[in-house]
């Protein structure tokens, strides 16, 4: 357990040793953002929609009562979302969307050794395939998240208003009221550092990839769990942290 | 010239190369043989330092390599051209860039310089029409011939293929050895062979190697292969019986 723990950080230290030159690192990121973000993009709408919808249908079932204000509902959409769901869930998801496929897409480099060819040439291969990818879900997966917030929000509004829970004009003041402007920073910082840990757990588990075809299935289902379990753990320090 | 001195390694406390030394010359094929698992990849692996050998030195025209500095030891690999057992091309590239992925990153030649350097390449092995397409689209034999276009693309003194036949017909597994033997002997290189398969041990075996339980114990050419009585490499060599009766 420690000692993979330290192998853990020997591979992130290669990371940064020995780098190529910055016109290569700009390409191989505009590629994995490309990958990682782009790709992304359909997936993350249609949950985040459904998400906020039902939010917000679930909040006005359980909260029927003359004492509560109706704006309470997108009042309560809206932190949720901010809190959690845009980040947090966002990135279970997106952990086995993105962590699966790199760990697959490494995994299959290993055993088919691309990995050695590209050291025989002298190239760090830990850094020139892993350090875009780190760095793309870094600066990708905070946009993620944020569009998942807003479309979140768009969700709970289109549901309250199509069904009557709620009028439009209430659901902007429910959003509006009592806002924190701090609230709009939390889901960016979580899921920066989500981002970074599902692509360097994923990178380590496909990296190190030894066997077969039948070995890069396992890593990747592997890569996908222990980037689950970190990004619950990291919530939870996060959120003692950060509130 | 390539020399080899007392290379040895274990996995797991599990021996699998024993204290093997050797020579091998330029401008010749030198082949390693051997049964599957006998540690012929772990040998080649050894000698470009992917695996670090346990005890062992490697020395490339009398410079040795295992223990230098990383930057000298980049140095030497850029004079290495390396085929790998399944051609190893990176998927998500073409054919064209595969090959030219070597300049890219280690040389700064202009685009149409390194244009027409991959267009020679890809001619010299036969290849000049398939540069657009993805490794998985080509069959197995176009897959070892772009691997090879890409390990001689730098102009490589040392090449390295390991098993550049395996899972490919007989008549194709001839071309691809005719190939590495003509470009041996165009350029010079210092050619390392590994295979288990006895045809291109018969047709391009200058220099022998064979390995058994990760000790090598002999070494020959492909004449001599034939004639010699060693129970381990009859073994090897007439694991056909029609040709054991060749032999009576
Ligand atoms: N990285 C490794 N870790 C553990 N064992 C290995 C490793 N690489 C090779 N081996 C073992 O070394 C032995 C020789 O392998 P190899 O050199 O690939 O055989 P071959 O002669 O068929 O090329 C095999 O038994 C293999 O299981
Ligand atoms: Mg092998």
């Amino acid at each position: 357990m420690f000692r993979k723990f330290g192998k853990f950080l020997l591979f992130l230290y290669e990371l940064f040793t020995r780098r190529e030159s910055l016109k290569v690192y700009w390409k191989r990121f505009i590629d994995e953002c490309m990958m990682i973000g782009v790709d992304s993009l359909l997936i993350v709408c249609i949950v985040a929609f459904f998400i906020g919808a039902v939010t917000c249908v679930q909040i006005n079932a359980n909260l029927v009562s003359p004492l509560i204000p109706t704006y309470i509902v997108s009042n309560i959409v809206r932190d949720m979302m901010l809190l959690e769901l845009s980040s947090t869930f966002m990135c279970v998801i997106l952990a086995g969307k993105v962590g699966s496929n790199i760990a697959s897409e490494l995994g299959t480099m290993r055993i088919t050794e691309q990995v050695e060819a590209l050291e025989v040439m002298g190239i760090n291969a830990a850094s020139y395939l892993v350090l875009p990818k780190v760095l793309a879900a870094f600066v990708m997966f905070p946009v993620l998240s944020v569009l998942s917030g807003f479309i979140g929000i768009v969700g709970g509004y289109i549901a309250g208003t199509a069904t009557g829970i709620i009028t439009p004009e209430q659901y902007i003041y429910g959003i509006r009221f009592s806002f924190i402007p701090f609230n709009m920073v939390i889901p960016i910082i979580k899921s920066a550092v989500f981002g970074i840990l599902i692509a360097t757990i994923s990178a380590y588990k496909g990296f190190y990839t030894r066997g077969g075809a039948l070995e890069v299935g396992k890593v990747s289902t592997t890569a996908v769990t222990n980037s689950c379990i970190a990004i619950l753990i990291a919530d939870y320090l996060l959120a003692e942290l950060l509130t | 010239m390539i020399e080899i001195k007392n290379i040895s390694k274990s996995f797991n406390g599990r021996k699998v190369l024993d204290d093997i030394s050797g020579v091998f010359r330029d401008g010749e094929t030198s082949l390693v043989i051997g049964a599957s698992g006998t540690g012929k990849s772990v040998l080649l692996k050894c000698m470009l330092d992917l695996v670090s050998p346990d005890t062992g030195e490697v020395f490339y025209d009398g410079r040795e390599f295992l223990h230098k500095s990383e930057k000298e030891r980049i140095d030497l690999r850029r004079e290495m051209g390396v085929l790998f057992q399944g051609g190893a091309l990176f998927d998500s590239q073409t054919v064209f860039q595969n090959v030219k992925f070597p300049l890219d990153m280690l040389t700064k030649q202009s685009e149409a310089e390194k244009r027409d350097r991959v267009e020679f390449c890809l001619k010299r092995v036969g290849l000049e029409a398939a540069g657009s397409r993805m490794p998985s689209e080509i069959s197995g034999g176009m897959k070892k011939r772009v691997g090879i276009a890409r390990a001689i693309v730098l102009n490589p003194k040392y090449l390295f293929c390991d098993e550049p036949n395996s899972g490919l017909d007989p008549l194709t597994s001839i071309k691809i050895d005719e190939l590495i033997q003509e470009i041996t002997q165009e350029y010079g290189t210092t050619t390392v062979v590994i295979t288990h398969d006895m045809n291109s041990v018969l047709s391009i075996g200058q220099n022998i190697k064979f390995l058994y339980q990760g000790k090598k114990i002999w070494e020959g050419d492909s004449n001599s292969i034939l004639t010699t009585h060693l129970q381990e490499l009859d073994e090897f060599v007439f694991s056909n019986h029609a040709l054991k009766q060749l032999r009576g």
